[in-house]
C-alpha cells in the first residue's frame, strides 16, 4: 500500500512532525492550565465573575479556527514566527474547557465540607489547597482532556500558517490530491489523539477522590 | 441580661443579622454559661443556625456584639478564633478524601503539633468517641452515619476547645443510632465539662441534652428555661412545642448533669 510506504520513505519527516505537533499541544495546553486553572478557581469564588469569563471563553471557541490564525498573523512579535501564533491560538481554543471544568469542580464540593472546613478554622489557602482542588482535580483534568484532544485536531490546521506540525501532511497532500499522504498526517495525529484522552483519562481515574 | 456575668463563655448583646432584606435575628440577646449545655430550640429559618455561625464568625452581625470568652470576637484573628471553638455540623462534613485518621488530627495538625502528638490525640479521640483504632485508616463513605457522626466529634474535639457548637448533630441518624450518640454525648460532656451550642428543633433531643433551653421563634430569642421549667412553661410558643410533641416527655429531662 502507498501509505505504508509512504510512511517509512519519510519515517524521519513523520517523527519530527509529529514532535512538532507534541510540541504545540503540549505547549498550549500548558499555558491554558497556568491561564485557566486559577481563572477558574477565581470565578468559582466570586460568582459575580462567572458569566462574563465564561461568556469570553465561550466567544473565542466559535471564531473558526481557520480565521484565528489569520487575525492573529498581523501581530507584532507573535506574527514574526508562525509556532507563537499557533500556540497562541491552540492556548486561546483550550481555555474554555478548561476553565469551566475547574469552576464546576470547585463549585461541586460539597458546601457542608467546605463550611466544615472555614468553621474549623482553615484559612482561605488551605481550604482551596486541602480540600477544594483534591476534590476537584478529576474534573478539572477531564477538562484538560478535552481540551489536548481538541488541541491535537486543531494544531493539524496550524500547519496552514506554517506552523508546522502532521497538518503539514494533510496540507501537501491536499495540494497533491494523493491521500496516501493525507493520511501520512491524520492517522498519527488521530493516534495522537486517542493516547492522549486514554492517558489523561487514566489519570483523571486514579486522582479521583472518594465521595 | 445585658451585664456580663463573669462565668459566661458566650455573650449575645443586642445581636441583629440582616441578609438583603431579610431581618434573619433581631435583638438577640443570650448568655451561654461557663461548661454548660445551651440548646437552642426553634423551627426552620427561626435564626439557630444564625446565631451559632455568629459565634464563629462564619457570619458577622448587622449590629450588636458577640463576646467568647469576655472579648468581643470581631476583634483578633478569626481562624485563632475558629481553632478555639469545635464546630459539629449535621453531616459531620468530613473530608471525603481523607482517612477518619487525618480528619480528626485536622486542626493539630495544621497548628503544628508533632506528628506523634497527633497521632497520640486522634487513638485518644477515637476511643473517647466509642470507635475502634482501625477505624482511622478507613474513609468517610466506609462509614455508617453515626459513625460518621463520631468522627465529627472527635475531629471538634481534637484540638481541646473549651467551646463547641453543635448544629444539629444527630438530626440525620436513625432514631436507635440517635438515641445512642444523644447518651454518649451526655455522659462525654459529665467529663468534659464544654461549653456546648446546640442547635436542633426537637424538643425530646433538648429536654435530654440541654441544661438549658433558648426558644427561638422568627429571628428572636421567645425565653431561655431549664428542661423541667419548659414542661411547664405557660408561654405560648413552649405550650405549643410541648404540645406537638405529645406526652412522655418528663422521661427525657435532663436531670442536671453540669
Amino acid at each position: 500500500m502507498n501509505f505504508f510506504r509512504f510512511i517509512l520513505e519519510n519515517r524521519a519527516q513523520v517523527i519530527e512532525l509529529t514532535l512538532e505537533h507534541l510540541w504545540l499541544v503540549g505547549i498550549s495546553t500548558l499555558f491554558a492550565m497556568l491561564i485557566g486553572i486559577p481563572l477558574g478557581i477565581v470565578i468559582a469564588h466570586r460568582p459575580r465573575l462567572n458569566k462574563p469569563v465564561l461568556a469570553g471563553a465561550n466567544i473565542i471557541q466559535t471564531i473558526p479556527s481557520l480565521a484565528l490564525f489569520g487575525f492573529l498573523l498581523p501581530l507584532p512579535w507573535l506574527g514574526e514566527r508562525a509556532d507563537r501564533l499557533a500556540i497562541l491560538a491552540l492556548t486561546l481554543y483550550a481555555l474554555l474547557p478548561i476553565i469551566r471544568n475547574t469552576y464546576t469542580g470547585i463549585c461541586a464540593v460539597d458546601p457542608a465540607v467546605v463550611e466544615a472546613g472555614l468553621g474549623m478554622g482553615l484559612t482561605e489557602k488551605q481550604l482551596l489547597f486541602q480540600v477544594e482542588l483534591p476534590l476537584a482535580v478529576s474534573v478539572i483534568l477531564s477538562g484538560v482532556r478535552v481540551a489536548v484532544v481538541i488541541s491535537i485536531g486543531l494544531a493539524t490546521i496550524a500547519a496552514a500558517i506554517g506552523a508546522g506540525g502532521l497538518g503539514e501532511f494533510i496540507f501537501r497532500g491536499l495540494a497533491m490530491v494523493d491521500n496516501s499522504v493525507i493520511l501520512a498526517g491524520a492517522i498519527p495525529a488521530a493516534i495522537l489523539a486517542l493516547s492522549a484522552d486514554l492517558g489523561v483519562g487514566w489519570l483523571e481515574k486514579r486522582l479521583r477522590a472518594p465521595r | 441580661m445585658l451585664t456580663a456575668a463573669a462565668d459566661a463563655a458566650i455573650e449575645f448583646h443586642d445581636v441583629s443579622y440582616r441578609v438583603s432584606s431579610v431581618q434573619v435575628l433581631s435583638g438577640f440577646n443570650l448568655e451561654v454559661r461557663d461548661g454548660e449545655t445551651l440548646v437552642l430550640l426553634g423551627r426552620s429559618g427561626s435564626g439557630k443556625t444564625t446565631s451559632l455561625k455568629l459565634v464563629n464568625r462564619l457570619l458577622s452581625p448587622t449590629s450588636g456584639e458577640v463576646r467568647v470568652n469576655g472579648k468581643p470576637n470581631q476583634d483578633g484573628d478569626v481562624i485563632a478564633l475558629r481553632r478555639s471553638i469545635g464546630y459539629v455540623i449535621q453531616d459531620a462534613g468530613l473530608f471525603p478524601h481523607f482517612t477518619v485518621e487525618r480528619n480528626i488530627g485536622l486542626v493539630p495538625r495544621i497548628e503544628g503539633w508533632p506528628e506523634e502528638r497527633i497521632h497520640a490525640r486522634v487513638r485518644e479521640m477515637l476511643r473517647l468517641v466509642g470507635l475502634p483504632e482501625e477505624t482511622g485508616s478507613r474513609y468517610p463513605h466506609e462509614l455508617s452515619g453515626g459513625q460518621r457522626q463520631r468522627v465529627g466529634v472527635a475531629r471538634a474535639l481534637a484540638a481541646d476547645p473549651k467551646i463547641l457548637l453543635m448544629d444539629e448533630p444527630f438530626g440525620a441518624l436513625d432514631p436507635l443510632t440517635r438515641d445512642e450518640l444523644q447518651r454518649e454525648f451526655l455522659s462525654l460532656q459529665q467529663r468534659l465539662h464544654k461549653t456546648v451550642m446546640l442547635v436542633t428543633h426537637d424538643l425530646r433531643e433538648a429536654l435530654r441534652l440541654g441544661s438549658r433551653i433558648a426558644l427561638m421563634e422568627a429571628g428572636r430569642l421567645v425565653a431561655v428555661m431549664a428542661p423541667q421549667e419548659f414542661l411547664r412553661s405557660s408561654d405560648p410558643w413552649a405550650a405549643a412545642y410541648v404540645k406537638a410533641f405529645g406526652g412522655e416527655l418528663e422521661s427525657s429531662v435532663n436531670r442536671g448533669t453540669s
